[in-house]
């Protein structure tokens, strides 16, 4: 009897998370689905569904918002931003995990930081400096500032990836007499590589979705795909919502590719900061 | 100096493969910030003392009004996603069918974003959105509720983008926890309640408290949202609006630095008393084996 009992609580509880996901799907799902209709829909009063569809707010948006170079932009800046965070940020975690040194928890410490604080904090002085430099509007400004956040993100989740490394394997060839260098390029990085592809995905990602600090050093013409969405719909009224939506399902498409590459080769616990 | 710098072991190879990073943290980080610092201090045009940048935002009614306007959706926001999130963590820890599409599942509106969020919100949440209509065919209310454009809608794209966040990691705790344990308490006597409540709850509140703090830390920064849904001229004007305004609608960057600085002061203050509070719950192995 007892064991029976238990067996139905425990498909109870498991009805439950059953319940709870759909409820959450069925929310965030029909937040997606109405975005998508409506970027579709020539009109749509009051009704379940709109009342005709056309396609023309797609090409609305791609002359109105500029849309090719927003896309271009936001391209270079994500790819930018991964490239120099990986080539400056795993270096760096290889010698966190792998050497002992005076002030290693001081430099921890300033690579958590600029992931703690909030980022405009720092966003508004650096635009300052940037413009001081002559450099606040460019592409190149939003990609520095974008690497703030993004170089501690590869060095803290590179570090446990190349702890899991075992040394001996480099000890061997060196002894052997490989250099250093050849150490390197023959026998870390390609046993790095899966690391290397997670964090890559997950810094382009983060820097697609980066709001406040592309927002901050960003001109007109060196906005990326979610701040032009930002101001698209903060100066809805002005532009039909449609043409907002439009925009809004080309920018879920973009994310939604990337991460389903990313969901590819990372277990979806891993994509949170891992901090222990 | 070499001499002590390789006592500290510090070498020429370390420096190479970690002063590039360092250069570009302390570039791009460590030296805005305390730019800004020296900003704040500096007084804007017709103030005077160092801190005067900071009684100007604080001695403000509506400027100081945004701190608690930022911690009033904040601390609620976090309070529900873990107290959400535990229990099915704590569920899903044990198999269950469809599991990795599940974790998928919360892993999409994580990335796609505040911003995308909101933007939907305003069609699905609004008077002739689906989610009135549906409560309007039922029954359940008589008139469209007011879900958007205003605190309510804040919350509400706040737990969508940042749930996902805390379940994740809740989730990672959960799994790591020897289902042993549970069945030796079973064993003893202990009944569903008293196994969850004394053995795995103190076990995951580790996990808990990184969770709350990450939540805490993306939703006191809250910014694009409280404009989008929210109510930016009243409940939901938060810091980092007050911020935003005070250096690109008034060009005030004295007042903008010091709203930041007292901003990170604030939430580092917070972060540290949930982490400090951590500190002293259980730290230990969460396996069995043998002891």
């Amino acid at each position: 009897m007892g064991e029976k009992r238990r067996g139905i609580t425990a498909d109870l509880s498991g009805w439950l998370v059953y319940a709870a996901v759909t409820l959450f799907v069925l929310m965030v799902g029909s937040i997606f689905l109405t975005v998508l209709l409506n970027s579709f829909a020539s009109s749509w009063f009051g009704g379940w569904l709109p009342d005709e569809y056309t396609g023309k707010w797609y090409a609305f948006a791609v002359n109105e918002f500029s849309l090719w170079r927003v896309l271009l932009v936001t391209l270079i800046v994500a790819l930018s931003v991964t490239a120099i965070s990986l080539v400056v940020g795993v270096p760096a975690a290889y010698a966190l995990a792998r050497r002992r040194f005076r002030g290693k928890s001081l430099v921890l410490g300033l690579l958590i930081l600029p992931l703690l604080v909030p980022p405009i904090t720092y966003g508004i002085p650096l635009a300052t400096m940037l413009y001081e430099y002559q450099m606040a509007g460019t592409v190149a400004g939003v990609i520095l500032a974008n690497l703030a956040p993004a170089l501690p993100f590869v060095v803290l989740i590179m570090t446990p990836f190349i702890e899991q490394i075992d040394p001996n394997l480099e000890r061997a060839a060196r002894m052997m007499g490989a250099p250093t260098l050849k150490v390197f390029t023959r026998v870390l990085l390609p046993l790095a590589v899966p690391g290397l592809l997670a964090a890559g995905l997950l810094v382009l990602v983060r820097t697609v979705a980066m709001f406040e600090l592309t927002f901050l050093t960003a001109g007109a013409g060196s906005q990326t795909l979610v701040v032009a969405l930002y101001y698209a719909a903060f100066s809805a009224g002005i532009r039909p919502g449609q043409s907002i939506d439009a925009m809004a399902v080309i920018y879920m498409a973009t994310t939604l590719v990337l991460l389903i590459a990313a969901l590819r080769f990372v277990n979806p616990t891993n994509m949170v900061m891992r901090v222990r | 100096m070499s001499k002590m710098m390789s006592r500290w072991g510090i070498d020429r190879n370390l420096l190479l493969l970690l002063g590039p990073a360092l250069v570009l943290v302390v570039a791009l980080f460590v030296w805005p910030f305390l730019y800004g610092i020296g900003v704040s201090l500096t007084p804007g045009p017709g103030r005077e003392g160092f801190l005067s940048n900071y009684a100007a935002f604080l001695g403000d009614v509506r400027e100081r009004a945004s701190i608690w306007n930022t911690l009033w959706i904040a601390i609620p926001v976090t309070i529900a996603n873990v107290l959400v999130a535990v229990p099915i963590a704590y569920r899903m820890r044990r198999p269950l069918k469809g599991q990795r599409p599940i974790s998928a599942v919360f892993v999409v509106p994580m990335s796609l974003g505040v911003v995308l969020v909101a933007e939907g919100m305003l069609t699905f949440f609004g008077p002739a959105g689906w989610f009135n209509k549906v409560l309007l065919t039922l029954g359940v209310v008589n008139e469209p509720l007011q879900l958007v454009h205003n605190y309510i809608g804040v919350l509400i794209s706040l737990f969508i983008a940042e749930f996902p966040v805390v379940f994740l990691i809740l989730l990672g705790y959960a799994s790591g926890i020897d289902p042993n344990l549970e069945r030796a308490g079973r064993m003893l006597g202990a009944g569903a309640w008293q196994r969850f409540s004394r053995i795995t709850l103190p076990l995951m509140m580790p996990g808990v408290a990184i969770a709350a703090a990450l939540s805490f830390v993306a939703t006191f920064a809250v910014f694009p949202s409280a404009v989008l849904v929210g109510e930016p001229a009243g409940a939901t004007r938060v810091i980092a609006l007050a911020a935003w305004q005070a250096a690109y609608e008034r060009f005030d960057f004295g007042e903008a630095s010091a709203i930041a600085i007292t901003m990170a002061a604030i939430e580092l203050v917070c972060v540290a008393a949930i982490l400090l509070g951590r500190s002293r719950l259980y730290r230990g192995p969460t396996g069995g084996g043998k002891g």
